[in-house]
């Protein structure tokens, strides 16, 4: 089997249906929401130990940030 | 195990379901049980890049039944006595442990994993944004004694870095609510959209300003969504924006 494209270099290209304004009374950029929103819809590229499981290191960063709740995308575990 | 790991807080935990199912790229050190020729390894190498069988190890977290998995590519990176260095990108659900194994065993060899480092989960990678657990928990404290903002957003990244490469659909904020409602998204919400959208593929709805509304399934492809004026474009499976944040522009039913 050749090579095959993975899914990151799938290039899309955007196409415009129609055009409109968006108000700026509503919502925000992502990069722009208040620290409190910032951190509630954040995510957090951990460059994982070894030793602890992934479930572990989710934990610690929940405890070192002071959050109710976190997840882990895709267990890296032997 | 080392690597890539990203960490969803509170609200964005809605979107590691699209993480979970995206590709993934490892460096791998392999342990050849008995010597064997560089040529061979890299024969053999080649030849697992493809649709592979695997039945998930005694210790695993789903369903022991064999399935398939499609691996990228395999690169051959280096050979030191018997340990074999490679890169693979494979589809999410791959154990490189089992692919050892397997490599080993067509090699005649047979083979372990000794050391695994995964490089990339979706569109997270090794590089400037990626840090440490010290690191996190020293810029926190940081942030926490200065109340600087910028120390924050220097680790902390928006929950839609994690969508790079979920297909796209841009909404009228007239729209927005709606889908946050759980509607489907329907053609003349719709005001762009990103090539090769098929049914049936995960697509994020996003506002002008480039904020996650909800993850949706699509119903129709891009080609199709451009054509239609009306009628079902696609289905709302997961809402992340919070109701209310944009005008309520849409009739009860009751009324």
């Amino acid at each position: 089997m050749p090579r095959t494209v993975p899914p990151w270099e799938t290039k899309r290209k955007l196409l415009v249906k129609t055009e409109d304004k968006t108000n700026p009374r509503y919502g925000c950029k992502p990069e722009e929401r208040s620290v409190e929103e910032y951190m509630k819809y954040g995510v957090i590229n951990l460059d994982k130990p070894a030793g602890p499981t992934s479930h572990e290191v989710a934990a610690w960063v929940k405890r070192i940030l002071n959050l109710q709740h976190v997840g882990h995308g895709g267990t890296l575990e032997a | 195990m080392t690597g890539v790991l990203p960490i969803a807080l509170e609200e964005s935990r809605k979107i590691v379901q699209a993480l979970l199912l995206s590709g993934k790229e490892y460096v791998c050190v392999m342990k050849l049980h008995r010597e064997a020729e560089e040529k061979q390894v890299r024969n053999v190498l080649k030849e697992f890049e493809d649709t592979i069988y695997q039945r998930p190890p005694l210790r695993a977290a789903v369903k022991r039944q064999l399935r398939t998995r499609r691996i990228y590519y395999i690169d051959f990176l280096e050979m030191d006595g018997r340990n074999v260095l490679f890169k693979v990108g494979c589809e999410a659900g791959t154990y490189i442990r089992k692919l050892c194994f397997d490599i080993g065993e067509v090699l005649g060899c047979a083979a372990h994993m000794q050391e695994l480092r995964r490089t990339r989960a979706g569109p997270f990678v090794e590089n400037g944004d990626m840090v440490t657990l010290h690191d996190v928990a020293y810029w926190f404290m940081e942030w926490q004694e200065q109340k600087d903002e910028r120390i924050l957003r220097k680790f902390i990244q928006p929950m839609e870095k994690a969508l790079v490469l979920v297909p796209k659909i841009y909404v009228r904020d007239s729209a927005v609510d709606a889908v946050c409602h759980g509607a489907t998204l329907t053609a003349p919400g719709v005001l762009s959209l990103e090539t090769k959208i098929n049914k049936g593929l995960t697509v994020a709805v996003l506002t002008l300003k480039g904020e996650v509304v909800a993850l949706a399934k699509a119903a129709v492809s891009t080609e199709d969504i451009l054509n239609m004026e009306h009628g079902v474009v696609a289905e709302t499976k997961r809402v992340l924006m919070l109701r209310g944040t944009y005008p309520k522009c849409w009739k009860s039913g009751e009324a």
